[in-house]
């Protein structure tokens, strides 16, 4: 076996090694035949590594989705579908429903969005349109980057040391009862956390709007606030939904920063200053003391869910950016 | 000029000063945190805090030596098993630009970014600490490496990309093996660029909490035992940061100043050699 794939290989690079015979002694053609197989031999070998690396991403991925799936198999055929709208999460009962996790999950990240699109879109018109040069712009685009950089549970610390006492000094003000801690504060921190993610998009499509548009805009007599809104917004309308979707999805999955200042109670929150719990920090706080098999496959149930929604939300973000940079 | 006109050109004053505005807003916060770390972090930081582990609470002093180590030994593992994966595959992707394999590949690249870092972090306790038997640092360590993943195969592969392919030609033509070509030409060519998509991934796993809760734990003692629980600078924030004790709060303060400042460093460097290379990540 050895000897033939010696022999197919040197076949190979017959004509080549024949045209080198004519001059060479025989024992530097021995050498060269060896060495040149032996080259061979590592080429194979490394091309077969560099596409097992390949493969091996796609082997994670799948292995994550797969195991989600096998872990929550046990609570999937003991609580069924309507796990997901039970409103009543008591495990000591055994009673377990994902309600009050989808809707604090969703009420923090929507309510997130909705106060950060204002900045991160007005960052993004500040660098693309009116500064794209020079030494101010610089700084902000430096910094806007490094609030992407500093880790969730610094934030979560921040947050519940400083602004968890002005949130609740803001809630005692105008009458609600005065947590502090709950799905506003996580919603405000989680602003801050992926303002980051939609600013740098939207930047770089706000870049990619072609220059003759604007300028034939301009040479109408449109100002340019009027530019801004007829050129550059209907232009750069999905890509910025995309950067915004990018933002949705950093913000779904956040951790600890949420459980750090979200309360953490399993009850569905009245209001929007209550305490709650996300999917996310429900699955921090409980996944270690789970005890019985149900309990703990309905946390990773979860996790799955959690797992879904963020794929498919960045999938479609990234078509959307994709579709956008190759028009 | 007419009051319509004056109108329309009030209109877009008033807006590039909105615009001004809310972009100054937006770095305030960084800096409220930034001010605020610094001065409740520096006056606990001195060489005793540095070189101690956690006292019992009621006892003065201690530091957080265990969660350094651990640190520095978790962040190590995950680097020394993410870089050459990373690297490989990003060579994968620069050189089969079109095939089948690539194509799914970088989908799932692309999904391992989207991921959650908790799920990763239970997937992990599926596959390393339930059959190990105990929580330990190397499983945090494995954690990590997938969350490091995708940006060093991303930074490669759009490094690799930007190298002129004569290059690669050159060195063909000159009879070199393609490992030789890709390893001893093609990479030094490209290594500011996965230098600077290295430090980017240490930076990013380094902050992580959430997947080391499952998976290294957190051990209130020196340890440097990677199949043992081990502590983490952020793990330790995120513990003794939610305890009711004022002197782990002090310790939980100058943990995360380090910890911000080793991280903001990491980036700030990166920064800087990418802008000098002209690199686009």
């Amino acid at each position: 076996m050895e000897t033939n794939s010696n022999n197919s290989a040197i076949t190979r690079k017959q004509p080549m090694l024949r045209v080198i015979n004519i001059k060479t002694p025989e024992i530097l053609k021995l050498k060269r035949i060896k060495r040149s197989y032996r080259h061979i031999k590592a080429e194979n070998v490394f091309r077969r590594v560099l596409f097992t690396m390949a493969l091996l991403m796609l082997v994670i991925v799948a292995g994550i989705a797969l195991t989600l799936t096998v872990e929550s198999i046990p609570s999937l055929k003991a609580l069924g579908v309507s796990y997901l709208w039970g409103k009543v999460w008591d495990p000591v009962a055994d009673v377990y429903g994902a309600f009050p996790f989808l809707l604090g999950t969703l009420l923090t990240s929507f309510l997130a969005l909705i106060i950060s699109i204002p900045f991160s879109f007005g960052i993004a018109i500040f660098l693309g349109e009116y500064y794209p040069k020079g030494w101010f712009s610089n700084l902000i685009k430096n910094t806007v980057e490094l609030i992407a950089a500093v880790p969730s549970v610094i934030y979560g610390f921040w947050g519940l040391f400083v602004l968890v006492p002005i949130v609740r000094a803001f809630e005692s003000k105008i009458g609600v009862t005065p947590y502090g801690i709950g799905i506003f504060s996580s919603a405000l921190i989680l602003s801050i956390m992926i303002i980051p993610y939609a600013a740098s998009m939207g930047r770089e499509m706000i870049r990619m709007v072609p220059s003759q548009l604007k300028e034939g805009a301009y040479s109408l007599g449109a100002t340019r606030y009027e530019v801004m809104r007829s050129i550059v917004l209907p232009y750069t309308k999905s890509g910025l939904f995309a950067g915004v979707l990018l933002s949705l999805g950093r913000a779904l999955g956040e951790t600890m920063a949420v459980t750090m200042v979200i309360g953490n109670t399993s009850l569905i929150p009245k209001s929007i200053f209550a305490p709650g719990n996300t999917m996310a920090s429900v699955i921090a706080n409980e996944f270690t003391e789970a005890d019985r098999t149900v309990y703990l496959s309905a946390l990773i149930e979860l996790g799955l869910v959690l797992f879904l929604v963020t794929v498919v939300i960045n999938m479609i973000g990234k078509r959307i950016i994709k579709r956008f940079t190759n028009d | 000029m007419s009051v319509q006109i004056k109108y329309r050109i009030g209109k877009s004053t008033a807006f590039k000063g909105l615009i001004i505005f809310l972009a100054c807003i937006s770095i305030l916060p960084l800096l409220a945190i930034l001010f605020y770390i610094i001065k409740e972090g520096l006056t606990k930081i001195n060489w005793h805090f540095l070189t101690h582990i956690p006292k019992p609470v009621g006892e003065v002093g201690g530091g957080i030596a265990n969660a350094l180590l651990g640190s520095f030994l978790i962040v190590l593992v995950a680097s020394v098993i993410a870089i050459p994966i990373g690297i490989l595959c990003g060579i994968y992707l620069s050189e089969n630009k079109t095939s089948k394999l690539a194509y799914w590949s970088r989908l799932a690249v692309d999904i391992l970014q989207g991921i959650p870092s908790i799920v990763i972090g239970i997937v992990i306790y599926f596959w390393l600490v339930k059959p190990l038997g105990g929580f330990s640092a190397l499983s945090g360590s494995i954690a990590l490496a997938i969350m490091m993943l995708p940006i060093l195969v991303r930074s490669t592969e759009e490094t690799l990309k930007m190298l002129p392919p004569s290059l690669k030609e050159a060195a063909l033509a000159l009879g070199m093996p393609y490992h030789r070509v890709m390893l001893k030409v093609i990479l030094p060519c490209g290594i500011s660029g996965i230098l600077s998509g290295i430090m980017l991934s240490i930076a990013r796993v380094a902050g992580e909490t959430a997947p080391l809760l499952f998976t290294a734990f957190g051990n209130p003692f020196l340890s440097s035992n990677i199949f043992r629980p081990m502590q983490s600078l952020p793990l330790l924030i995120f513990n003794y940061a939610t305890s009711p004790y004022d002197d782990w709060h002090d310790l939980a303060w100058g943990a995360s100043l380090v910890l911000l400042m080793w991280v903001l460093l990491l980036n700030i460097i990166t920064k800087i050699t990418t802008r000098r290379w002209n690199i686009q990540l």
